[in-house]
């Protein structure tokens, strides 16, 4: 980078430093809005400082880019439901590593020929992970807004033609280091946007935040690359602090899912995608479904509930109204906590986001250590939209997909209560034997439905 | 220029300061900060500015100016959405729920001022 004045590059310290303070404000509840909003200072100071230290050519197509980039970024983040989060995010972070790819790019065609070896590899390995942060994000993009199946995506010979499009973009990636030649990277990032789709694509729908983590780590390595090409201290530090602080989230989440991220990317739900689903045996079993009032009395005359939410209460929005009903409750005397699952929702933590757009505070969630060990002296629990995380079979079932997963344990409770639309299986596409216990009541219907349903039975009584 | 060692020095610190910083991170706080963390890798929007403003021919501007989109899309999106999320983690609406000593130390209450 061209700015060498002593302010210029204080200023960009300035900034890495606020990106250091931003990740450690983040990683606690009370310091998190203050850490991002930091992080947003120290993003703004280094992009005004390279708008007016840098000699610019072309300054108006430059802003007049940013205001689109603006345009499109700002409404999409305003404007997302709380449930389309996760899909946002992997959105915004494909971008991100779009952008390095092309910035390493760009570089490369302007001064490939006379940088030194390492500078170039730093270019390939830029393109190349940009690439596949791009196409990969795009695919869980995807995978999340249900454009495409959440289920796996596996086709006869799939690992060979991955690990053979891998081992190409490798092989062109090499060769452009003695070659220096612009179509062959060209063709690297070709290859690389390909591999990014094969990676994601085996990917089941429930491991897919996991995958994201990971990208956005993929990326934040990517920003580092470009940091190098382009001879930049910031890019270096604030890209490695994601490369870092992201593999680190990643392990966190895989840990909460109890998953191994080899697994979760190579391993389970490739091999056994329907092998571990007794689907056609149990969808045959009876089921006992019952009416509002039924659930209301079983609710109201319970001395404590537990609610067990799921995606299903955010895409139906009854945050609140899961919320009504638990007043109504609390109002006639009974015990009610939510037991929330780390990976309920979308994304680990997401479900806490939701609730706290619903008001609910905080003293009535319980992480699920907690709820498990109060779940046999629970009365009723309440799950809503949930399914995989209540999923007995991921503690007995070995050949299970989600075998190994840590879960609510629903069943420990004397009766439990199934908000559900349908017997349709949830996100990692597995039956649940918990549906057809004798102590299970399903309540059929859209989540918000019954339970404003619930509410007016309860009011009733 | 700077030197390919001291780059790499700089390069070995910042993955240490990564780990430290993210030590350890309540399940709560996973989504907002993966969403803070994509944002500040945004930063790769000055790079796009730094290679847009010496990019020559309508090839190397194009891509520089694609790149600036989808830098500015990162950066300023990523920042918008963690606020958003982190918003909803008010003090106003934890305190309605009263105080047990419980409560205390699990809320995000920026106000309170015994972190340590």
């Amino acid at each position: 980078m061209s700015g060498s004045d002593t302010w210029v590059q204080l200023a960009y310290l300035v900034a890495a430093t606020c990106f250091i303070v931003a990740l450690k404000g983040l990683s606690a509840p009370r310091t998190a809005r203050t850490g991002n909003l930091l992080g947003a200072a120290g993003a703004v100071l280094a992009v005004t400082v390279a708008l007016v230290s840098e000699d610019l050519d072309h300054l108006p197509l430059i802003i007049a880019a940013m205001a689109i980039g603006v345009a499109v970024g700002v409404p999409a983040a305003r404007r997302v439901p709380m449930t389309g989060m996760p899909q946002l995010v992997a959105m915004f972070n494909g971008v991100g590593g779009g952008a390095a790819a092309a910035v390493a790019f760009v570089e490369f065609l302007r001064s490939g020929d006379d940088d030194p070896v390492a500078v170039v590899l730093a270019t390939v390995f830029s393109v190349v992970v940009g690439c596949v942060s791009l196409t990969g994000s795009l695919v869980t993009f995807a995978k999340l807004q249900e454009l495409m199946t959440t289920r796996p995506v596996v086709f006869p010979g799939g690992r060979f033609v991955s690990a053979g499009v891998a081992a190409v973009t490798v092989g062109l990636g090499l060769a452009v280091a003695p070659t220096r030649s612009e179509g062959l990277l060209a063709a690297v990032a070709v290859a690389g946007l390909a591999s990014g789709v094969l990676f994601v694509l085996p990917v089941g729908g429930a491991d897919v935040p996991v995958v994201i983590s990971l990208l956005n780590a993929f990326t934040g390595l990517t920003v580092a690359a470009s940091g190098y090409v382009l001879d930049s201290t910031l890019l270096i530090v604030a890209g490695t602090l994601v490369g870092a602080a992201g593999t680190v989230l990643t392990r966190l989440m895989a840990a909460a899912m109890g998953r191994s991220i080899a697994s979760i990317l190579f391993g389970a739900f490739t091999t056994v995608s329907t092998a571990g689903t007794t689907g056609s045996a149990t969808s045959t079993r009876p089921v006992r479904s019952g009416g509002p009032e039924d659930v209301a009395i079983l609710l109201a005359y319970a001395r404590r509930v537990v609610i067990i939410p799921g995606y299903g209460l955010a895409v139906a929005q009854a945050q609140h109204t899961v919320k009504e009903l638990a007043d109504v409750l609390m109002a006639r005397g009974v015990r009610v906590m939510y037991g929330v699952h780390a990976v309920a929702g979308r994304m680990p933590g997401h479900m806490n986001v939701l609730l706290a757009e619903a008001r609910v505070p905080y003293s009535q969630l319980e992480e699920m250590d907690q709820a498990n060990s109060d779940m046999p002296a629970t009365d009723v629990a309440l799950v809503v939209g949930a399914n995989d995380v209540v999923n007995p079979s991921a503690r007995t079932e070995t050949g299970s997909p989600i075998f190994g997963m840590p879960i609510i344990d629903a069943d420990a409770a004397r009766n439990v209560v199934f908000l559900k639309r349908s017997m349709r299986p949830g996100f990692a596409g597995i039956d649940n034997p918990l549906l057809y216990d004798p102590k299970t009541t399903m309540l059929f219907g859209d989540a918000k439905d019954s339970l404003a349903k619930l509410v007016a039975a309860v009011k009733a009584l | 220029m700077t030197g390919d060692i001291e780059l790499l020095t700089i390069f070995v610190l910042s993955v240490f300061v990564g780990f430290e910083v993210i030590s350890k991170v309540s399940p709560i706080l996973h989504t907002p900060l993966m969403s803070g963390a994509n944002a500040i890798h945004g930063v790769i929007l000055v790079g796009a500015i730094v290679v847009a403003g010496q990019a020559e021919g309508a090839l190397q501007i194009g891509l520089a100016l694609i790149a600036v989109v989808l830098a500015t899309i990162n950066m300023v999106g990523g920042f918008v959405v963690t606020d958003r999320m982190l918003e909803m983690f008010r003090p106003s609406d934890r305190r309605r729920a009263g105080g047990s000593a419980d409560e205390q130390t699990q809320l995000p209450t920026p106000t309170s001022r015994d972190d340590r």
